[in-house]
């Protein structure tokens, strides 16, 4: 038995820690297109003072670290690119407080968003979060270690800014707290200190995400999705305009795909609405449908898909059924709304070109302010070819989305790379600064967002 | 090249011409009515092109058993004047399109039932009432090539249906059935009112669900337990494709011993559930279609009824939830029987 491995079960237990192959196995893939990587051993903490011991041993042993939570990125974000340990967060799924007036929880970093829909179900039905498109088995930290969306990305924007303080392991292993909550006061906002946002969107290269005080929003008692249908993709940006102005969606979603038949070349707009009655539902159709959307109707170039249906989330791994074989991942970008005809046709011209079923998303984030877009590609686990095929269109898919003006969205390496070759020089150099003052001997998910 | 069984003389001839003069959408007065028929046969633009909320009530209400309803959708897809957006049309005819393989075809040389595109629910039919019956369609990614198209007729899209049923029929006649019970109203017209007013041969004969829930449920007397409730019926559109059909919702009711609340709009009189006319092109359709489902489920509650029948899956799925939100438990017409002979309901 190692010196690591004898460290780790110290530390976690033994229960709690292997370095057995059919283990390591199991957390050396992604679901996506990205190759197996091995990490040496992987240990599951339950406290962040155990973290903080991991790391500080790992800091001695120059011995890399990997957080994961639900493993859901699909660009290969938690593989052991260096080996090391895989931190699999996954039991640090505790909730620690729920504040109902000042709409907030506080909860482990390792809880998934399942959980918390759950827990707030059944503890406080009035109360929601900003559930990601994910499985719901994807985790808050790490969802916020991607600055991932949900489907409150309308109206509040990234889940990244619906946070109200932050609880962090550094790479050096201190336990350091962003917000009121520094101040040893409730967690009730991440404002007004100076700005130490320094943890979200790096993938765990700066800091392991332990603790995160959630901000809730109102859940009204009925919940309901109407869908309006343009075959011209140039009509959606100002459709999504005019949605956005009237402000009564909760979630806005626009979705093409290949397969199956009947959303061919047509643009989904899938429009959430909440009420808690009938008639604020009503108030918000008028304003939408007879009074911004009407002239579409009439003209016949916008229709009404469907109305009242039950909300069922876009979840895009359905897109692993378009062919045998089970796999699909995509790339995700944050472009203005207006980019929307543009993304459509580029999904449709590089899906065509690797003989794979288009599929192509867009989820209004803010006033109108961006969109989240995205590019799938299935490829079967099974085949080789697919899957290289897949790989190529998704760099493709990169390389284009970024000559096209976009901002890549938790890029793979491939894509970090591309990111940081066209970044401001000096933006760049701030970003090694924070990295190497945080993490001085380069053990926080190496591999990722690493400047030359 | 498929010709409409249609008729002017017959329409010529007519005195009432209740096709448009009982249509719950258009006031149009005998004299008006005449002028408008003559501009449909005529093949020139008409306000019934523009005005129609594809109902297909005009198909049941004409005393000359000629087709109004398939001549006003031909007419509306000759002079492009679609009821529905484009966009609707295209995602209505995509969704026909089988995309998952061939279906295995096993001869059954007996009775089926035919899900159609319904193979979701096929959980519907299970139980004493459909012993004997070998269920065909019943995987949903094959179910489209059992899909009788008819839908198309909301979207003035006759050339759709004419050109896909062949296939679908022969897809049906594959099983080798003696007789085909079909699930929905839909499929039942489709292959006893569409086909042959155009002229196409259906190779199987069929049967209507609400006949053959009637017969197993006559054969099955023995076992039926008075229900007791008061029910009201949504009637589909399909439904007046095979009015002489209709009689068997009141023998049944009688059977299983529920009331049949009478109301206003029941029977020749029923209401479209919306399921269509929520996003016809007309101004205003949105509302229209909410008026109408309002006056619909009021006149239920007022006539007293305690469940709302359905055996239209786009009924049901269109106001169903509006119903209990009333207080009326929506039920499916299978359902409701198996209770009568003490099954669970699906």
């Amino acid at each position: 038995m190692d010196s690591v491995y004898r460290a780790l079960a110290d530390i976690v237990g033994e229960d709690y820690v292997s370095a057995q192959t059919e283990e390591l196995f199991t957390y050396s893939k992604d679901l996506g297109t990205s190759e197996p990587r091995w990490p040496e051993y992987v240990a599951a903490p339950k406290t962040a003072d155990e973290v903080s011991r991991i790391v500080e041993m790992a800091n001695e042993k120059k011995l890399a670290v990997v957080p994961l939570g639900g493993g859901m990125s699909l660009a290969g974000l938690a593989l052991a690119l260096r080996g090391g340990i895989t931190l699999d967060l996954k039991r640090m799924d505790q909730i620690l407080e729920l504040n109902e007036q000042g709409r907030y929880m506080v909860v482990e970093a390792g809880v998934s968003h399942g959980k918390v829909t759950s827990y707030l179900h059944k503890n406080a039905p009035h109360l929601m979060h900003s559930e990601p498109g994910a499985p719901p088995a994807a985790t808050v930290g790490g969802n916020l270690a991607i600055h991932g969306q949900g489907d409150l990305a309308h109206p509040y924007g990234f889940n990244s800014d619906m946070i109200n303080g932050l609880e962090v392991v550094l790479p050096t292993g201190e336990i350091c707290r962003m917000g009121s909550c520094a101040l040893g006061n409730d967690w009730y906002t991440l404002r007004p200190l100076p700005d130490l946002s320094l943890f979200m969107g790096w993938s765990g290269c700066t800091g392991i995400i332990t603790k995160v005080s959630l901000r809730l929003f109102p859940c009204k008692k009925i919940q309901e999705q109407d869908v309006f249908v343009v075959e011209n993709e140039n009509l959606v940006p100002e459709i999504l305009f005019k949605l956005t102005h009237v402000g009564m969606a909760e979630d806005l979603v626009v979705v093409s795909q290949e397969i199956p038949p009947p959303f061919n070349r047509l643009h989904y707009i899938l429009i959430n609405l909440a009420g808690d009655s009938r008639e604020e539902l009503e108030f918000k159709r008028q304003l939408i449908f007879d009074q911004n959307l009407a002239k579409y109707i009439q003209e016949g170039t916008g229709g009404i898909g469907a109305a009242g249906q039950d909300i069922e989330r876009p979840v895009v791994s359905k897109t692993s059924d378009w062919r045998k074989g089970g796999g699909f991942e995509y790339v995700g970008a944050i472009v203005p709304v207006g980019f929307y005809p543009e993304g459509f046709r580029l999904g449709v011209e590089i899906s065509a070109r690797h003989d794979i079923p288009y599929t192509v998303l867009g989820r209004v984030v803010g006033c109108g302010h961006s969109m989240m877009f995205s590019w799938t590609y299935a490829f079967n686990r099974a085949d080789e070819d697919t899957v290289s095929h897949a790989r190529q269109a998704l760099h493709e898919t990169d390389e284009r989305v970024l000559e096209m003006g976009g901002t890549l969205w938790k890029p793979a390496v491939f894509g970090q790379k591309l990111v940081m070759d066209r970044m401001d020089a000096n933006t760049r150099e701030v970003m090694r600064k924070v990295k190497t003052l945080l993490d001085p001997n380069g053990i926080m998910n190496p591999g990722n967002w690493e400047v030359a | 090249m498929l010709q409409l069984d249609f008729d002017e003389k017959k329409c010529l001839a007519c005195e009432t011409r209740d096709c448009l003069t009982r249509c719950q959408y258009m006031d149009l007065d005998a004299e008006a009515a005449g002028t408008e028929i003559q501009n449909l046969i005529n093949g020139t633009d008409t306000r019934v092109l523009h005005d129609c909320r594809t109902c297909y009530a005009c198909e049941e209400y004409c005393p000359m058993d000629n087709h109004p309803f398939y001549l006003i959708v031909s007419r509306q897809e000759e002079l492009g004047i679609a009821p529905l957006p484009d966009p609707i049309v295209k995602q209505g005819i995509q969704m026909g399109i089988a995309f998952r393989g061939d279906p295995e075809i096993h001869e059954v040389n007996g009775p089926v039932l035919n899900m159609g595109v319904f193979s979701p629910l096929t959980r519907l039919a299970r139980g004493k009432l459909f012993e004997g019956l070998t269920l065909i369609s019943t995987d949903s990614r094959k179910m489209h090539h059992y899909f009788c198209q008819l839908m198309y007729l909301h979207f003035a899209r006759t050339s759709v249906i004419k050109d896909r049923l062949p296939k679908v029929m022969d897809t049906i006649a594959a099983h080798k059935p003696t007789e085909v019970v079909h699930f929905h109203d839909e499929c039942y017209g489709t292959y006893t009112s569409f086909a042959p007013a155009w002229g196409m041969e259906v190779p199987f004969s069929s049967i209507h669900l609400f006949e053959h829930l009637y017969n197993r449920l006559t054969e099955l007397k023995d076992e039926i337990r008075p229900l007791n409730y008061k029910v009201t019926y949504q009637r589909p559109c399909s439904s007046r494709l095979s009015p002489d059909k209709h009689r068997f919702v009141d023998k049944i009711f009688d059977l299983i011993g529920v009331e049949h609340v009478q109301r206003q709009y029941q029977d020749e009189d029923a209401l479209c559930c919306g399921s269509t006319i929520l996003a016809q092109k007309k101004p205003d359709s949105r509302r229209f279609c909410l008026n109408q489902q309002k006056k619909n489920i009021e006149d239920m509650k007022e006539a007293g009824a305690e469940l709302c029948i359905f055996n239209c899956p786009a009924c049901m799925q269109t106001i169903g939830k509006q119903v209990a939100e009333h207080g009326i438990m929506p039920i499916w017409m299978s359902d409701l029987c198996r209770m009568a002979i003490g099954e669970q309901p699906a």
